[in-house]
């Protein structure tokens, strides 16, 4: 170790005016005066793999809660290895606590929530980079403010006219409210600033393209890793959304999480089976991490970034 | 042309205006008022009952004060802990994109499934960490019931979904800030430690600062890690209301008790602590602002 190293500062650079595609995960070496660059040292990596057996044991000791029974997990020492109950444990959550109706109701509601937001938020976020009209700033400074807003605000006066529209345990009482957000509005609006040239809208408006033209055939194509990017992130927040889902829905159509808070309240008393739910219903995203993890590193670092 | 912008924001504020805004509203107006799950036909003029209701009950000022300590302690560690990772992941590393992934997976897990595993692995008898406290010769702690236990527990929760998430934002801060500042740094003399103290720090006071705003806000609703913590009792935040948060207390009030009105004062009252919280945070910008 010595006194010159440096730690890396080269991504921002090249991010700037590039279509950063979702891409943060290259660094390019930075030669310092000395030629030396600030590679991590053994002490670096013992920390990070401690930090990385936390931050996967849990997930790991689901899985082996999941394939172990009832009565095994009541005794001490608890298991550290899996058993052979995986699939008893995952029929019976399917079955018993509804995570097979759950699991669908989810797909479909993080699905439409995703396309909605995306597409929503394109358009305003593309409306706040390059269009002028007044009030815009004013507006966009609303838009951020409204992220400060708790979701408990609104859940009595929702519930309420969820009831009075007969639609109590419908899945749209949990798809509309979350249909457009601030924060994709924003995040488009960051991303589409630098990512789509203004001369390119204006000469595309010379030519004659009407707006929704305009919208379709340059936006859209400009904005289309962003939009990746935010889908993800939106798919995650939807799967996991919590409180006005145990709000609006019951065990009769549940999403994944109310079928999971059900499982935490009693409704399926056996622990090898809560832990199987629990396994279930977090697999689908542990997948898309793996598919898509370093597009979501990178969309949640460049949100940060200007955000 | 000219009305095409406010065509492409139009959804955004329909659907702020339709879910966000004029429920706010409303729950101003419910809280005004006598409002019962059971009889939701029957609404009348409460005029200020319901705030004073919740000024003279123990159990408001309780989960205040619940709310208060475990933000605090899922906080601080958090994004200290957060700080010091971001450091490590910003050297050059071999596979820096898995380390970074593996640090975010704990997003991934949804406030319930990862509550749901570490109630068991905080188990009174059988639990993991019980188990292992045995090793060094602590006795089996009831994590559940105790009044610090239990807090703590709630906020480790927190702090293992969070901790890799905020360090990604400080990364990408990290990563903005200029290399001359830390060449003309070790012409002087600065040793690693001393770069990281004077300018690491100061270069992310800003990002230190909006992560401090997310974290509180997060911390003021937090809700789904205490109720599924508590198991039946959850949303008491246990039998000695240990861990009943602002969130929480809401919840109960409304929807396991039954009284909406009461609730809907709570949800105020919430607010209006964010409000408080959001000028101090102006103030205190400013004030960074005016002494750089």
């Amino acid at each position: 170790m010595t006194t010159s190293e440096v730690p890396l500062t080269q991504e921002k650079e090249q991010e700037k005016g590039a279509k950063a595609k979702g891409d943060r995960g290259f660094r390019r070496p930075r030669m310092l005066g000395a030629g030396k660059q600030l590679h991590a040292g053994p002490v670096t990596y013992v920390v990070l793999t401690v930090f990385a057996l936390v931050s996967l044991a849990p997930l790991v000791w689901t899985a082996i809660a999941a394939s172990r029974t009832d009565q095994r997990l009541a005794q001490t020492p608890p298991p550290l290895w899996f058993g052979g109950n995986l699939f008893n444990n995952l029929e019976r959550a399917w079955e018993e606590a509804s995570l097979g109706t759950a699991m669908f109701n989810t797909t479909l509601v993080a699905t439409t929530i995703t396309v909605g937001t995306v597409l929503f938020s394109t358009l305003a976020g593309f409306a706040f980079a390059k269009l002028r009209f007044k009030f815009s700033s004013a507006l966009l400074l609303l838009t951020i403010g409204t992220m400060m807003i708790p979701p408990q605000l609104a859940i009595v006066p929702l519930y309420l006219w969820m009831a009075d529209l007969g639609w109590s345990n419908q899945l749209q009482t949990v798809i509309l409210p979350t249909l457009c957000t601030a924060f994709g509005t924003f995040f488009m609006r960051q991303y589409l600033v630098q990512a789509l040239p203004t001369e390119l809208i204006e000469a595309a408006r010379v030519d004659g393209a009407s707006s929704l033209r305009i919208v379709w055939h340059v936006v859209f194509p400009a904005a289309r890793p962003a939009m990746a990017v935010l889908g993800l992130l939106t798919f995650v927040f939807a799967w996991n959304d919590f409180l006005w889902p145990i709000i609006a829905l019951n065990q009769d159509n549940p999403t994944v999480q109310v079928a999971l808070n059900a499982l935490g309240t009693g409704y399926v008393p056996d622990q090898s089976v809560i832990m199987a739910g629990a396994l279930l219903g977090t697999l689908p995203l542990l997948i898309a991490f793996l598919l898509f993890g370093k597009q979501i590193v990178g969309g949640i670092m460049q949100g940060a970034i200007k955000g | 042309m000219k009305a095409s912008p406010y065509a492409f924001i139009s959804p955004f504020f329909i659907f702020f205006g339709a879910f966000s805004l004029v429920p706010l509203l409303y729950t101003a107006w419910y809280s005004l008022h006598n409002v019962q799950l059971s009889d939701l036909d029957n609404q009348t003029w409460a005029g200020l009952d319901n705030y004073q209701n919740l000024l003279s009950s123990d159990f408001f000022w309780n989960s205040l004060w619940v709310t208060l300590v475990i933000g605090v302690i899922s906080t601080v560690p958090q994004l200290i802990m957060a700080i010091g990772l971001a450091h490590l992941l910003n050297y050059k590393l071999r596979g820096s994109t898995v380390w970074r992934v593996v640090m975010l997976t704990p997003y991934a897990t949804s406030v319930a499934a990862a509550t749901l595993v570490f109630v068991l692995l905080y188990s009174w008898d059988g639990g993991m960490i019980n188990w292992l406290l045995d090793f060094v010769g602590v006795d089996p702690i009831n994590w559940r019931e105790s009044d610090w236990g239990s807090k703590f527990a709630v906020s480790t929760i927190v702090i293992w979904r969070w901790t890799g998430y905020n360090a990604l934002i400080y990364l990408a801060a990290m990563q903005a800030i200029p290399a001359d500042l830390y060449e003309s740094a070790s012409l002087d003399g600065a040793n690693r430690w001393q770069q990281f103290r004077h300018v690491t720090v100061p270069q992310l006071r800003p990002t230190i600062l909006f992560t401090v705003v997310v974290s509180t806000i997060g911390a003021t609703q937090l809700f789904g890690e205490p109720l599924l913590f508590g198991g039946v009792s959850g949303s008491k935040g246990g039998s000695g209301h240990d861990y009943q948060t602002l969130g929480l207390y809401m919840y109960d009030q409304g929807w396991v008790i039954g009284n909406l009105g009461k609730a809907s004062a709570i949800a105020w009252s919430m607010f209006l602590i964010l409000l408080l919280i959001a000028v101090i945070n102006l103030l205190v910008s400013r004030r960074l602002r005016k002494s750089q």
